[in-house]
């Protein structure tokens, strides 16, 4: 059951480094990393894989423990006082948590037990969150029979039952199709506004943190590179972010010579083929840039203007594109959905 | 400490009624002990003439050590579960949650239990129908329990270890084809100890398997030595109790991996 509730935020994390050794290489997951999340709030932390997302939520879930720095939840020292973390917090990782061989109900009854409840209230408060994901009937059929979307729903309804003051979620909609993914923002929403959680999400799709988290941390090997508010952040990026693909990657160096050399172009970074800059009036500037290339004998094959968007805001403070700092963090380079507004 | 015990019920239930829904497991595992059981029977029916077996029956002679060998064979998959819980998000949950490494331990080691207990009583109703004549009557079949489930424990408890330790399901192959067949032919379970070469009956001395299978005929004879039944099973208690505070350690390695 929830324990006492300490005041302060909700999860505050300072200094956090980790580094894991393999048999001939160090790896540093994280390299020093400091927030906090307010209770009542969602808090996206966005990254690619391989940023130090996962390392993070595993420390302050106790499942691993940080090299240095100090990390509290819902008031705990999570290297001193695990046992009370561990009651206050709900905890839905990547990979599905319940037990397949076992019907819904079952699974949320445990859940609700090893925390101390007993069999009825357990009962009663499973029955309460089955009815309120939509999941009533079928809460008697095996776990393994339900489809993915109704799995992920019980997975987040298990950490529930013991009503935690502070829910990690890693990554809940990874795998889902669209409609289960938007039901599944609508209940996350909920959880925040509704229940007074505090709910430190991660995920690798924009969208998702810009709809859903009240503020933003972003990583990127291992650190924090900016953290804010969704809006505050994609207004700190004045004007349109304009995007030219060239025909022939290898001309990308004398491109850049070429717009660098273009006095409204600002912010201009390359990205394999695309080169992508800041502008203030992106149509006027897109067709001076496209000129500018036709005139140097330069060949285009895609050319874009956008409003900002995190993905703008990721390339800002990370030096790359969220889709590419993607690919390169997967063996193979398997390039993930791309979501970027 | 009841906490620890109320996870470790509330654990072990969830185990067993995944056993309940796939009982397809237990009779798997029984098969390869139940051919041996058969087979050896059959094939070295005649073994009983030499001296050293008493000239009692054969499948009296094998059918407890072909248990406690099944158990320990059996055993010998038990981190599967931890495999499975931790390629899944299960042992995640479980370890967020005020659930202890040792209820987590226990519960494993309680199932399996159980499930040897089961497999105990087929393999030795299996001997009899075939022929097999224990005079030890309930106390005798107890014993065999017993002992099989204490070295079943062992064998789990080492598997569990494993399975934190390595993550991958092929170590447990590891388990079965460098320790169990081996430990089950140093044994007195096949043969008797007046025919070994002298090497092997010192080993088999050693070896818990053998503990478990003389506890168990000794306790099915007409008149057993019941300090000899209960020195070996006392010896396979502390071994059973010590593998599972070693393999609870175990989890140690594994938070420090993740």
């Amino acid at each position: 059951m929830s324990s006492t509730t300490r005041s302060g935020p909700a999860i505050s994390v300072a200094g956090l480094t980790k580094t894991y050794r393999a048999r001939d290489r160090e790896v540093r997951a994280l390299d020093g990393v400091d927030f906090s999340v307010e209770p009542g709030t969602v808090l996206g932390l966005l990254g690619p894989n391989g940023a130090g997302k996962s390392t993070t939520v595993k420390i302050l879930t106790t499942l691993s423990s940080a090299d240095s720095g100090t990390a509290t939840v819902a008031g705990y020292d999570v290297a001193r006082e695990a046992r009370d973390v561990r009651h206050a917090i709900g905890y839905v990782s990547q990979k599905p948590g319940f037990d397949p061989i076992g019907t819904g109900v079952e699974n949320l009854v445990l859940a609700g037990r090893v925390y101390g409840m007993s069999a009825r209230t357990a009962r009663e408060r499973a029955g309460e969150l089955l009815e309120r994901f939509g999941l009533a009937d079928s809460g008697r059929r095996l776990a393994r029979t339900w489809s993915g979307g109704m799995q992920r729903k019980l997975d987040v309804a298990m950490s529930l039952m013991h009503r935690p003051q502070v829910l990690f979620l890693d990554e809940p909609t990874t795998g889902l199709d669209p409609e289960a993914r938007a039901d599944m923002w609508a209940e996350i929403a909920h959880l925040a506004a509704d229940d007074g959680l505090a709910v430190l999400l991660t995920t690798h799709y924009l969208e998702e943190a810009d709809h859903l988290a009240q503020r933003l941390v972003i990583v990127d090997h291992g650190r924090v590179v900016v953290s804010g508010t969704p809006d505050a952040l994609k207004r700190g990026l004045s004007g349109d972010a304009i995007a030219v693909e060239l025909a022939d990657c290898s001309e990308v160096e004398r491109a850049s010579g070429v717009l660098s050399g273009l006095a409204r172009v600002r912010e201009l970074t390359r990205d394999l083929d695309t080169l992508r800059a800041r502008v203030d009036d992106g149509g006027a500037a897109l067709l001076e840039v496209m000129a500018a290339l036709d005139a140097a004998d330069l060949r285009l094959s895609a050319a874009t203007v956008s409003r900002p968007s995190l993905d703008d805001v990721y390339l800002r403070y990370a030096g790359r594109t969220f889709a590419s700092a993607e690919a390169a963090s997967v063996p193979g380079g398997r390039a993930r959905e791309e979501v970027a507004a | 400490m009841t906490t620890a015990l109320v996870h470790t019920r509330l654990l072990t239930e969830r185990s067993l009624r995944t056993l309940a829904r796939q009982p397809a497991y237990l009779a798997f595992t029984l098969i390869q002990p139940l051919v041996w059981l058969l087979l050896f029977g059959q094939l070295f029916r005649n073994v009983v003439e030499l001296p050293g077996f008493g000239g009692e029956n054969y499948l009296t002679y094998l059918t407890p050590g072909i248990a406690v060998m099944t158990a320990m064979f059996s055993a010998g998959w038990a981190g599967t579960g931890f495999i499975v819980a931790m390629d899944r998000g299960v042992m995640d949950r479980d370890l967020t949650s005020p659930v202890g490494r040792g209820a987590l331990m226990a519960s494993s080691l309680a199932s399996q239990s159980v499930t040897i207990a089961i497999q105990t009583v087929i393999v030795m109703a299996v001997g009899v129908v075939a022929g097999a004549r224990f005079d030890g009557g309930a106390l005798g079949w107890t014993v065999v329990i017993v002992a099989a489930v204490l070295l079943g424990c062992v064998f789990a408890a080492l598997s569990n270890a494993v399975a934190l330790l390595v993550r991958q399901q092929e170590a447990l192959i590891g388990i079965s084809q460098f320790l169990t067949l081996p430990l089950t032919f140093l044994s007195s379970v096949m043969l008797a100890p007046a025919l070994m070469p002298e090497w092997v009956a010192t080993v088999a001395r050693l070896n818990p398997v053998d503990w478990a299978a003389v506890a168990s005929r000794e306790a099915l004879s007409a008149s057993p030595d019941w300090s000899m039944v209960g020195g070996r099973l006392g010896l396979l208690l502390v071994l059973a109790v010590l593998m599972a505070a070693l393999a609870t350690r175990a989890f140690r390695a594994y938070q420090r991996s993740t």
